[in-house]
């Protein structure tokens, strides 16, 4: 923590020396391996040699517009899933669902470890973290594929408006946060139903304003009420029924909404995705995620002010952070400590290891506290220091490594050149390693 | 002063000599001084404390809640509250700590909580482990805070959690541990490597959390080893929750030092089809109440030196929601549990007539968070009170709610 306050102050001082970010114009290796650090799930051999030749900013430039890298050979590793089985019994859907999250999970390990396009799977790691959903309940694990697939992925460089409302009407928040089933008061015929302000709630907390971004109690329940009504029809499919919806007037932070049916919904993620405590708040999480956890204020307010001038461009937002002064400095450099996720990914990474099937990795996770798909509350995993620093923790890291090294994970083949198995496990357990 | 005390007081002042004062806390346990113990239980997702400790005799409590309100007792033959002083009773599923509230060995606090509004998950959960609520810059937890003060011991064993990640309530910068289980904590291959690598690393952090978890392996590995066999009539649950616990009490009885254990329960965030008498919170109270029932009975004797505290970021909205649940609401009930416990309600009841709720719609606070902890912290641990304000800073209460015997 302390190490992190100091980061953020040498960073600062830095940038304010500097004014530029010349690393960005050089050639310097040490640039280029914190940048990859940070952008990727790990350097892996050669990867150095690769962007030295064309330059950071250029790399930067094409990590940012993923469409225009190849990633064919990622596609190919990945294990296919499988549609539910039509007419199953509720316990065949639910052996389904657990074995669907598990083919999921590796899935996810997969692309990060071979997915030319890092960058773009580093964010998608950090929104569905930040749009988080837990697979064990009910129906939501027979929503995820869809829910990374469609909803998360195409949008990660889109405007955050688009990303919002896909999540918003996407069967898996509509479940987990249980908006499904929210109506009007009394509405809802036979099977009375009333309101239900889970996804209001945390729709204002977590996805747009920020806990402290200025709403209040009344706020959360008008939001609730504009949204009932979005539910999910019996095709697992998002519908607005107009049965169950509030009809009367709402106002939401001072904006008075006329009754008009699905568009309250859309007027409310208007408000909310032009909010300036929603710039500032999205600004902060992804500056946290790739600068430090502690991340310094000049740099989230140029990146808020970016996201308020684009209406909302994420691509811009990012751009912004990774191309800055800040994110350049030599102080930020291992400044972060890696996830669980972020540890056994960028430990495959560093050591070229051929993963066939990443079910080892998925329980390894689980002991690692950071089984995928699975953190049940609506905040998702934390990515800094103080969640995952911890003695405990460090042991399991070093039995992750030395199992890892030993070459005896199933599914698991280490290149013919790989170290020493008892080199290469103290690589992957020690402190530096820990740190990105 | 008792004998404890002094020999903090002791460690204290060696310590302000530049002594090593290790070889004081092994004294201390040598010595019998058995030490007091500290279980803290985390309900993490807001219990419906009215649907646990319901106020049977509270009319409100009926009109707010037309489907999932517990009924009076002895009013349903499907299942009704377990009464306790003729207002409040226990959720039928709790009736595995029906013997432990009879020997007055379960005090329950009522309509207790955080005096901060907020009905969000994160910070109320953060504001209850920090121990300072509304202060989001406390950089570490309550129970870290009383490691810090009590002793100037650098021992990982004096505070664990059976929890993957160190929860909020422990971090901080006194040595504490984080173990998924006593037998899994170990580093197979070449730990002394590790250890050295660990040792000579000038990651200040990382360094000194790579050096508690090798000391406490060499602790752990007496532990370590045989099978734990709980004591007769102790019979956990089967899940992580009830492991969790048995490894508490297998640390406790093997006098590795436990002061301060942590544990935690989550999935109590019912806002749809809750549940009453049966279905999805009686699941979860099943499960909760024969966990305590069950450490109760196995920590045996050592109950007397035990507390056992339960607690839950916020409660849930007095009034039923329109799908069969609850929606984030203010005040709750907490549990207190062991040998030196008063046993019986604590705290005011305010009722939950339309003027009496909390902003229109929950159950008001009466008894602040921090005086439940604060007494078991003084009462208990024996923390002079002139030191409370460092483990509470900003905390000026100091009411006691009489959970403790003198």
């Amino acid at each position: 923590m302390i190490r992190q306050r100091f980061t953020g102050l040498l960073v600062a001082m830095a940038v304010a020396a500097s004014g530029r970010p010349e690393a960005l114009e050089g050639r310097d290796d040490a640039a280029i391996t914190h940048v990859l650090g940070r952008l990727t799930f790990g350097a892996r051999p050669g990867d150095l040699d690769r962007v030295r030749p064309m330059g950071l900013a250029a790399w930067i430039d094409q990590q940012l517009h993923p469409s225009r890298i190849d990633d064919h050979a990622a596609e190919a590793r990945l294990p296919q899933l499988d549609d539910p089985p039509a007419g199953a019994n509720p316990q065949e859907l639910r052996r389904f669902a657990r074995r669907q999250v598990e083919t999921l999970a590796s899935a996810k390990l997969v692309r990060a470890m071979y997915s030319e396009r890092q960058l773009q799977e580093v964010l998608v790691d950090f929104w569905f973290n930040h749009f988080n959903v837990y697979a064990a309940k009910g129906r939501t694990a027979i929503y995820l594929p869809a829910y990374e697939r469609d909803v998360i992925r195409p949008h990660v460089f889109d405007r955050f408006r688009e990303l919002l409302e896909a999540d918003a009407k996407s069967p898996a928040m509509l479940f987990y946060l249980d908006n499904w089933l929210s109506a009007g008061t009394g509405q809802g015929g036979k099977r009375k139903r009333g309101l239900n302000e889970n996804y209001g709630r945390e729709l204002l907390e977590l996805h747009t304003l920020g806990v402290d971004g200025g709403y209040t109690q009344k706020d959360v329940t008008e939001v609730a009420r504009a949204f009932t009504g979005w539910t999910i029809d019996r095709d697992g499919r998002f519908r607005f029924v107009p049965a169950l919806h509030d009809s009367g007037e709402k106002t939401v932070l001072g904006h008075r909404i006329k009754a008009s049916g699905i568009d309250e919904g859309e007027r409310v993620l208007d408000i909310l995705a032009s909010h300036p405590s929603t710039a500032h708040h999205i600004a902060f999480e992804l500056a946290q995620r790739l600068v430090a956890d502690d991340p310094p204020p000049a740099l989230v307010d140029r990146a808020a002010a970016r996201f308020r001038d684009t209406g909302g461009d994420l691509r811009e937002v990012v751009k912004t952070i990774v191309t800055s002064s800040e994110f350049l400095a030599p102080a930020a450099r291992d400044a972060k400590f890696k996830t669980p996720f972020e540890l056994v990914v960028s430990a495959v990474r560093t050591t070229g290891a051929e993963v066939g099937d990443g079910h080892a990795f998925v329980q390894a996770l689980q002991q690692l506290g950071q089984p995928l798909y699975m953190c049940q509350p609506p905040t998702g995993y934390k990515g800094t220091a103080d969640a995952w620093l911890s003695a405990g923790g460090l042991v399991t890291r070093m039995n992750f490594a030395t199992r890892l090294a030993s070459g005896n994970m199933p599914g698991v083949t280490l290149p013919a050149g790989a170290p020493p198995a008892r080199e290469l496990a103290l690589k992957i357990g020690s402190p530096e390693f820990q740190r990105f | 002063m008792n004998r404890r005390l002094f020999l903090k007081s002791g460690t204290m002042a060696m310590l302000s000599l530049g002594f090593a004062p290790s070889f004081l806390g092994r004294a201390a346990a040598a010595a019998g001084a058995r030490r007091k113990l500290l279980v803290a239980i985390f309900q993490r997702g807001a219990v419906d404390g009215l649907n646990m400790i319901v106020p049977h005799g509270d009319a409100d409590y009926y009109r707010l809640r037309p489907t999932i309100a517990i009924p009076r007792p002895g009013r349903d033959p499907m299942g009704s509250a377990i009464d306790l002083d003729g207002f409040f009773g226990l959720h039928p599923a709790m009736a595995p700590l029906e013997p432990l509230w009879d020997n007055r060995s379960l005090a329950i606090v009522h309509a207790c909580g955080s005096p901060d509004n907020t009905r969000s998950h994160f910070d109320a959960q953060d504001y209850m482990e920090s121990a300072t609520p509304g202060l989001k810059a406390t950089r570490d937890g309550w129970l870290n805070r009383y490691l810090q003060v009590s002793s100037g011991e650098r021992d990982p064993l004096r505070g664990v959690a059976l929890s993957r990640t160190m929860p909020r309530s422990l971090g901080g910068s006194a040595p504490a541990l984080a173990i998924g289980s006593v037998d899994e904590f170990g580093v197979r291959g070449a730990a002394d490597a590790f250890e050295e690598q660990y040792e000579g690393s000038s990651d200040r952090l990382l360094s000194a959390a790579g050096n508690d978890a090798f000391a406490a392996m060499r602790t752990l590995q007496q532990v370590a080893g045989s099978p734990y066999r709980p004591a007769a009539g102790a019979q956990y649950p089967n899940s992580a929750f009830g492991r969790a616990l048995a490894e508490i009490a297998r640390l406790a009885k093997a006098d590795v030092g436990l002061e301060v254990a942590f544990t935690e329960l989550g999935n109590w965030d019912h806002h749809v089809n809750e549940g009453a008498v049966t279905g999805q919170i009686a699941n979860r109270l099943d499960e909760f109440s024969r966990g305590l029932a069950a450490l109760a009975a196995d920590l045996g004797d050592r109950l007397a030196d035990t507390v056992i505290v339960t607690m839950s970021e916020f409660g849930r909205a007095a009034a039923e929601n329109g799908n069969g649940g609850t929606d984030h609401g203010h005040g709750n009930a907490m549990m207190v549990i062991g040998g030196n416990v008063r046993g019986g309600m604590h705290g005011a009841w305010p009722g939950l007539g339309d003027a009496h709720r909390f902003e229109g719609r929950d159950l008001a606070i009466t008894t602040d968070f921090r005086d439940v902890f604060s007494e078991i912290v003084t009462a208990h641990m024996g923390v002079p009170r002139a030191a409370l304000s460092r483990i509470f800073p900003g905390y000026r209460g100091m009411t006691a709610p009489g959970v403790i015997r003198r």
